[in-house]
């Protein structure tokens, strides 16, 4: 049994896995029965002035047969008064006293009123802070959530006030709904975020009613964008992880959240830099008992391998995402149709041929009367767009082709043209 | 036709394993359902969507140890439980599109364990306390797998030489190879479980011995042979017993005396068609199966039923055997008396009624006999408990016997029409056996 505890940034959790600030963490009934499924910690659904909430709330993407592909919200902050909240978090905490307890916080940009909620949020013995610069929806239109997130300096401002009076570590909840978020990770860190977390949901219009002509969801009559997640964002969560993770202005740790659905996703992203993840759409479609095979799956991995601790694996995928600069142009992979295993569906052949360079041919066996598929490796780009076509795992493989040229990157090639075209001069 | 290299393939496994893309697209369409009821209708309660779950992570290893946990001869189930009428037969999308192939997925995980040597469960600190098995089948080894994991040391005795019981002996290897059987009989082994074989109490050891040297005995002997048909001509060379045909078929070279040969079973249950099943694969020209009643009646399952038409066995119904004739020493010809259904017995099943003065002959070459098992009354009897012709009564709860020591599960308390004599029921039974005699050994320990 692997050591599946984490530390980040000081905050201590049994297991890697936490919800999410959001509606699986409204309540201590929740939290609790969470905590009961194994899972390691809960960022509490944010804590700020109670609001008003729409009916409906939710819009599910299903795409190719796969429910909850997507999911997105139109719900905001915490609808009950703080005090109540604080009482259920404090129950919370008092019956599981190693879980990890977090709190989402929210409130307008002023000084005192940031003091006021850290303090007492403090006060129940929270682990730890997580300020929400995230919510693109609703919030943002008042000037907080996403409206702060997106703005370097207003962050490092309200983190700032936060850590004038903050005990515990202090978590920073990014936008992705901004062009470049190591800016505003950078700005986190230097107002002296203990960490990051990201991403929160993205900008998003579920669909459209195609009977009735309205947004899906609607309100009424009328629709808003709301905040997208679940499997379909995690390409976009992964990249801004790793971002951040290898810029040495960010120079914290990182909570992974963004379409983590199972033990392997959170392997993804712990590899690319994030010390936890956060979990929500996942448990949205499943139910809490979905944690069981996370850690079970995560720490059959880590055995298997012979790896005792999770924080062991923390990080280790990072030194290999770069820029394209750095990648090596003498680099060949060509695509190997193993035809044991084809099932000539010829989707390879058609991708290739309207949509890339034209270099699968079908061949027909006179013998056997049956057709063939036959890669031209020397016309193959290596692009993988027929092994990603392929219905079949497996069957295409790409395979590397030695190259008589030593590495070379286009930032070396440029460089030595630069140098070159210098001594010609 | 009938060299033996020919009968060989006629005994590999028939169903074909998942293929790895077809376990994924399987484990993925099922819908993890929330107090699922394919795990309520699974008698060892394996937690079937979790397990599927792990398949669709790649969590092969979680996915093995889930169904293990739950069932210890899982392996073995997979390919022989009845999952149309248990789990497959609950699967909520019955009513939408098709049912999981809970069956074949619960093989895919476990023969990923069988091929990787997974080794699945740790034995518990030994507690000093120590338990005697009898037998060695799916209740002994479950049983027996319980007890390691909580810490007890376990010796099981098995008459055969070797462990398994039904599934290394009695179920026809076209369906449950022995290696499946033998790997679950292992990894009870590496929990430190002593199997003695060739091993008969009341012969070898007797019963006293045990109820001296052990804190507790739990009986999970399984049945005996075929009672005879009690007609004229039973001596006869072609006269067999289905679960000694099976059981051949299994650990002997194939005999090729079928080849071409006339077969007819006496009986409707599951066994009768493994036999028939097993004499057509043997390369019998002509099998049928004689059953004093109709199809309605059969003990069978269907889909045995069906498999055993695709093989070619034929049915007769409404017939009973009254004389095997013979000729020089061997079977030559059965005699039949037709039969009608009259009043309905015990059990709800119409009672078949000669019609006198129908008998006919038939010429046949081998006589199979399935209607049945034999009981282990004597080895009952020595250990002086109660029962009701050979079935030992229990305490429905505790699997307790009337002697506080012993406990039974298993063929040796299935009995009286209540249930099916299941694989799965038995390995159940010994899992809460061998709770059941935990909490009783642990009640002790506990001051008053």
């Amino acid at each position: 049994m692997a050591d599946l505890s984490i530390n980040l940034a000081g905050i201590q959790s049994p297991n890697p896995f936490w919800l999410a600030s959001a509606p699986p963490t409204n309540s201590g009934y929740q939290v609790q029965r969470a905590f009961e499924a194994g899972w390691g910690g809960a960022v509490w659904k944010t804590l700020g002035e109670p609001i008003i909430n729409v009916t409906s709330r939710f819009a599910g993407l299903t795409f190719g047969g796969q429910r909850v592909f997507g999911f997105n919200n139109i719900e905001l902050i915490t609808d009950k008064p703080l005090e109540v909240n604080l009482k259920e978090m404090d129950e919370t905490k008092k019956r599981f006293p190693k879980h990890t307890l977090i709190a989402s916080l929210m409130v307008e940009h002023k000084q005192e009123a940031w003091h006021e909620i850290v303090k007492k949020v403090e006060a129940i013995g929270v682990d730890g802070l997580e300020l929400n610069f995230g919510c693109p929806h609703g919030m943002a239109e008042r000037g907080m959530g996403s409206a702060v997130g997106q703005h370097p300096d207003l962050i490092r401002q309200q983190v700032e006030w936060v850590k004038e009076v903050a005990q515990t570590p202090v978590i920073v909840k990014l936008t992705p709904n901004i062009t470049d978020i190591r800016f505003t990770a950078r700005a986190a860190s230097q107002g002296g975020a203990d960490a990051i977390s990201m991403i929160n949901t993205i900008n998003s219009l579920m669909g459209v009613d195609l009977d009735k002509w309205l947004p899906i969801p609607h309100v009424d009559g009328k629709g808003a964008h709301g905040g997208y997640c679940g499997p379909a964002v995690k390409p976009i969560a992964l990249n801004m992880v790793a971002e951040c993770a290898r810029d040495a202005q960010v120079g914290v740790p990182i909570s992974g959240i963004g379409g983590i659905s199972n033990w392997r996703d959170a392997v993804e992203f712990l590899l690319m830099g994030a010390t936890g993840v956060q979990v929500c759409t996942a448990a949205m479609h499943h139910g809490f008992r979905i944690v069981e095979d996370m850690i079970d799956g995560l720490n059959n991995y880590l055995d298997q391998r012979g790896i005792a601790s999770v924080m062991d694996i923390v990080g280790k995928a990072v030194p290999t995402y770069s820029d394209w600069g750095h990648l090596n142009l003498n680099y060949k992979v060509v695509a190997r149709i193993h035809e044991e295993t084809c099932i000539n569906c010829n989707k390879c052949h058609i991708a290739c041929e309207d949509t890339s360079h034209q270099c699968i041919d079908i061949i027909a066996d006179e013998a056997t009367g049956k057709e063939r598929l036959v890669v031209r490796e020397d016309d193959c780009v290596g692009c993988n767009l027929c092994s990603i076509v392929c219905p079949v795992e497996g069957t295409i493989e790409m395979v590397e082709i030695p190259s008589d040229l030593p590495p070379l990157s286009w930032n070396q090639r440029q460089a030595a043209l630069a140098a070159n075209g210098t001594n010609e001069t | 036709m009938g060299v033996p290299n020919d009968l060989q393939n006629n005994f590999r496994e028939v169903v074909p394993a998942l293929k790895p893309k077809e376990a994924i697209d399987e484990a993925n369409r099922c819908l993890y359902c929330y107090d699922a009821p394919c795990i309520k209708a699974c008698p060892t309660s394996i937690d079937i969507p979790s397990f599927i779950k792990k398949i669709a992570t790649g969590n092969l290893y979680g996915s093995a140890r889930t169904i293990m946990d739950s069932n210890p001869v899982g392996a073995s189930c997979a390919r022989v439980c009845p999952t149309e009428e248990l789990c497959e037969g609950a699967c909520v999308l019955n009513h939408a599109s098709k049912p999981i192939m809970i069956g074949l997925l619960q093989r895919h995980a476990t023969d990923w364990a069988i091929q990787n040597n997974a080794a699945l469960f740790k034995k518990g600190e030994d507690n000093g306390k120590k338990v005697a098995i009898i037998g060695a089948g799916p209740a002994g080894l479950s049983a027996a797998r319980e007890l390691a994991r909580l810490g007890y040391q376990v010796t099981v005795y098995e008459a055969k030489e070797k462990a398994g019981g039904l599934n290394t002996y009695g179920i026809v290897s076209f369906r449950l190879p022995q290696e499946i059987s033998l790997w679950e009989v292992e990894q009870i082994e590496a929990l430190g479980v002593k199997i003695q074989t060739n091993t008969r109490i009341g012969v070898d050891i007797q019963a006293e011995e045990l109820l001296a040297d052990y804190d507790s005995v739990l009986l999970a002997a399984g049945m005996g042979n075929v009672p005879n048909l009690q007609i004229e001509g039973e001596e006869l060379e072609g006269v067999l017993d289905a679960i000694s045909l099976v059981e051949e078929t299994k650990t002997k070279p194939l005999a090729n005396d079928m080849v071409g040969k006339k077969v007819v079973v006496i009986g409707a249950g599951n066994t009768a068609i493994d036999a028939a099943t097993c004499s057509k694969r043997l390369g019998a020209e002509i099998v049928q199966i004689l059953y004093r009643r109709t199809a309605n009646e059969m003990s069978c399952y269907q889909f045995e039923y069906e498999f055993a038409k695709q093989d070619g066995v034929e049915f007769r119904w409404l017939v009973a055997p009254s004389r095997i004739l013979g000729e020089n020493g061997r079977v030559k010809g059965l005699e039949l008396t037709k039969m009608e259904l009259g009043e309905p017995d015990a059990k709800g099943r119409k009672r078949p009624v000669p019609i006198s003065g129908s008998e006919f002959v038939i010429e046949v070459d081998f006589v199979v006999k399935a209607i049945g098992q034999e009981r282990h009354v004597s080895l009952i009897e020595a250990f002086g408990i109660q029962h009701q012709k050979g079935v030992v009564s229990v305490q429905d709860a505790t699997y307790r016997t009337s002697n506080p020591k012993v406990f039974a599960a298993g063929d040796i308390i299935f009995g009286g029409g209540k249930t099916d004599a299941m694989v799965v029921d038995a390995a159940n039974h010994g899992k809460r056996a061998a709770h059941a005699i935990h909490n009783a050994l642990s009640d002790q320990k506990q001051p008053v």
